[in-house]
């Protein structure tokens, strides 16, 4: 139901063919317009995040090197050095995150999932789903006020804790859905053999959804090495190396934030080459984790 | 002789643990393992109510100082010491508010394309594509804001506006690149992926009976998407909406990194710099003395999360409403 001339011209010789009315050429011009702008606005997005992908491949690829991961950052200006306390912090802040989150994530999803009825259940499950939804950086703010204040020092454990506060929730819910696809009968088959409830929990039903747990551990861990917010008033930064957890620890998220908004190009370059390491860091986790995991056929 | 008091004391303890299931209906395992479990949600839910806590304890100091004009203040200032965050509140609604302008009409429209126009082979590509996009860290995108969105708003973009358009109010005042409007188009971004999500699963609960119905009576797509699709998933969207402006509310770091953290005289500029609560936080913990200067940010923090919970509860009602309406597997 086409408008052009030569249409109307054949619908003329067509009596079963009603002409063209004004209301018919709106409905098609809308119809159009839909299609094209829909087209437009998907290019966009997927536009946006390829521009974006290569604006800092191109400009990071040339500063890394060896000395990008084991060298220190530069003083002002000079050029050369790396981000190796960053790289090397990040590393420890996510191990004290996962200490804290995966635990409290797994044992909060096995009780939704397995034990937990009622209201108290409910609750709980809201509370997790409000906890997804909080700015970071309030925990950075929960995290400075109970522990860098009182101690007087910026510390990676509480950055540790605030990451791991923010892994809670992602690995708990990730691991509740995976749960709940456990079949039943696995659960009563264990049962009837006179396993116990807990035998059952861990040694059938986590097992069985072994695969998707590590899943969410996986994106919960590349999520929180993104995290910027939480980190500026508790791991703070340090441009030396550092183990110590009870003193200020730095991150690549950290010095990729101080060294953009940096006056010197040598430490903006830099800054390029982290964002760089940190963006394929996420790219490959997420690759990897849609591939095992067969995201790639969901539900289209 | 040593053979006989094991046995002796595996007695007793084999006893005792039968006494104990069948007091409590359950194997002493099963207790101890629930017992875990308990103890360690108990821990998690602690966790939730205890930043509430310390974010109200903490910052009751300027709650009964400055009460509600802690809202109305205008200067937020430690060497005077008054507080008061209305400009923040103004950046964060106004940031706010230009990223949902763009970010819903965008982000719909993208979503009805994965959904419905979207040639077969490219629908999972684009959907993991704008998934990814959700994932980029929020620094990354500051760091594109910051040196490449706004030098190019401050030598091409806000010129050629103020000459075309600078007799609307909008686009008035200095120009200086970081802004308002660098920040509103870094919300956009970093919204937008959200917004595409969500409208996305829950047109996919529409069921293919109510399009293929439309699709039957003669209907173009636009009248399938416009009469079925959207009036089905119409709440869910608007969860969806309202848990982006939620998220944009509470972003931090890349809009304080282009938001340019210095008040100016209140107007409707986007040209303006400007802070919101999230980016007076990260800017000022650093020289907050324990006392009324360090309560205040911590009430900064309150408003944040008080507004962001707000959104959130509204946001999942509304897509759980969905469920209870027959639409599956949608969790946000």
């Amino acid at each position: 139901m086409s408008t052009t001339v030569s249409e109307r011209k054949s619908s003329a010789s067509n009596p079963f063919q009603p002409p063209a009315s004004a209301r018919e050429i709106q409905r098609q011009f809308s119809n159009g317009c839909l299609i094209v702008l829909a087209t437009l606005f998907a290019l966009l997005a997927v536009g946006v995040l390829i521009y974006l992908l290569f604006y800092v491949i191109v400009n990071g690829i040339r500063y890394i090197n060896l000395d990008f991961i084991t060298k220190l950052p530069t003083p002002n200006g000079e050029p050369g050095g790396g981000m190796g306390p960053a790289i090397q912090g990040t590393l420890i802040l996510v191990g004290l995150a996962s200490l804290i989150g995966i635990p409290l994530g797994i044992f909060t999803a096995i009780y939704l999932s397995e034990f937990g009825r009622g209201r108290l259940a409910n609750m709980v499950r809201s509370l997790v789903d409000l906890l997804t939804g909080v700015p970071t950086i309030i925990f950075g703010l929960f995290a400075w006020v109970l522990i860098v204040v009182p101690q007087g020092t910026f510390s990676g454990f509480s950055g540790g804790v605030a990451l791991g506060i923010i892994m809670i929730p992602i690995v708990a819910r990730t691991t509740e859905d995976v749960l709940r696809l456990v079949p039943r009968e696995q659960r009563e088959a264990s049962l009837a053999l006179g396993a116990t409830e807990a035998r059952t929990t861990v040694r059938v039903v986590v097992p069985a959804a072994l695969s998707g747990i590590v899943t969410g551990i996986v994106l919960a861990m590349a999520r929180v090495a993104g995290e910027t917010a939480p980190l500026l008033m508790t791991a703070f930064g340090t441009t030396f190396w550092n183990t110590n957890i009870w003193s200020p620890m730095d991150a690549l998220t950290l010095r990729i934030y101080n060294f953009t908004l940096s006056p010197y190009q040598t430490q903006v370059d830099q800054a390029y080459a982290g964002a760089l390491v940190l963006i394929l860091l996420i790219l490959i986790t997420s690759f990897t984790v849609r591939w095992f995991t067969g995201g790639f056929k969901r539900k289209f | 002789m040593q053979q006989v008091t094991v046995s002796e004391e595996r007695g007793v303890i084999q006893r005792s643990l039968e006494w104990v299931t069948t007091r409590f209906g359950k194997k002493p395992t099963d207790l101890v393992f629930r017992g875990i479990t308990l103890l360690l949600v108990f821990i998690v839910v602690a966790t939730v109510i205890g930043v509430a806590v310390v974010l109200v304890v903490y910052s009751w100091p300027t709650i009964t100082t400055f009460g509600l004009s802690f809202l109305t203040n205008q200067a937020f200032d430690p060497v005077h010491n008054t507080y008061g965050v209305a400009p923040a509140i103004f950046g964060t609604l106004y940031t706010s508010l230009f990223a949902m302008i763009f970010a819903i009409p965008i982000g719909l429209l993208a979503a009805i394309f994965v959904v419905d126009f979207c040639p077969r082979p490219l629908r999972i590509p684009l959907a993991f594509f704008t998934d990814l996009l959700a994932a980029i860290p929020s620094v990354i995108i500051g760091l594109f804001g910051f040196l490449l969105l706004a030098p190019w708003l401050q030598l091409t973009g806000e010129p050629w506006l103020q000459q075309h358009l600078g007799f609307l109010p909008f686009f008035q005042g200095q120009i200086q690149g970081v802004g308002m409007l660098a920040a509103g188009i870094v919300l956009t971004i970093m919204v937008l992926p959200l917004i595409i999500a969500v409208s996305r699963e829950v047109m996919l609960t529409v069921p293919t009976s109510q399009r293929e119905a439309m699709l039957a009576l003669g209907a173009t797509r636009w009248e399938v998407i416009r009469y079925a699709v959207l009036p089905f998933s119409r709440v869910g969207i608007l969860g969806g909406i309202i848990l982006a402006l939620g998220r944009a509310l509470g972003e931090t770091m890349a809009v304080t990194m282009v938001i340019g953290n210095q008040a100016s005289q209140p107007s409707l500029s986007l040209f303006q710099t400007g802070y919101t609560l999230s980016s007076v936080i990260a800017n000022q913990f650093g020289e907050a003395t324990p006392g009324i200067f360090l309560s205040a940010v911590i009430e900064a923090g309150l408003i944040v999360f008080i507004i962001t919970l707000i959104t959130n509860i509204l946001a999942r009602w509304l897509i759980s409403s969905m469920e209870r309406r027959g639409a599956k597997g949608v969790r946000v």
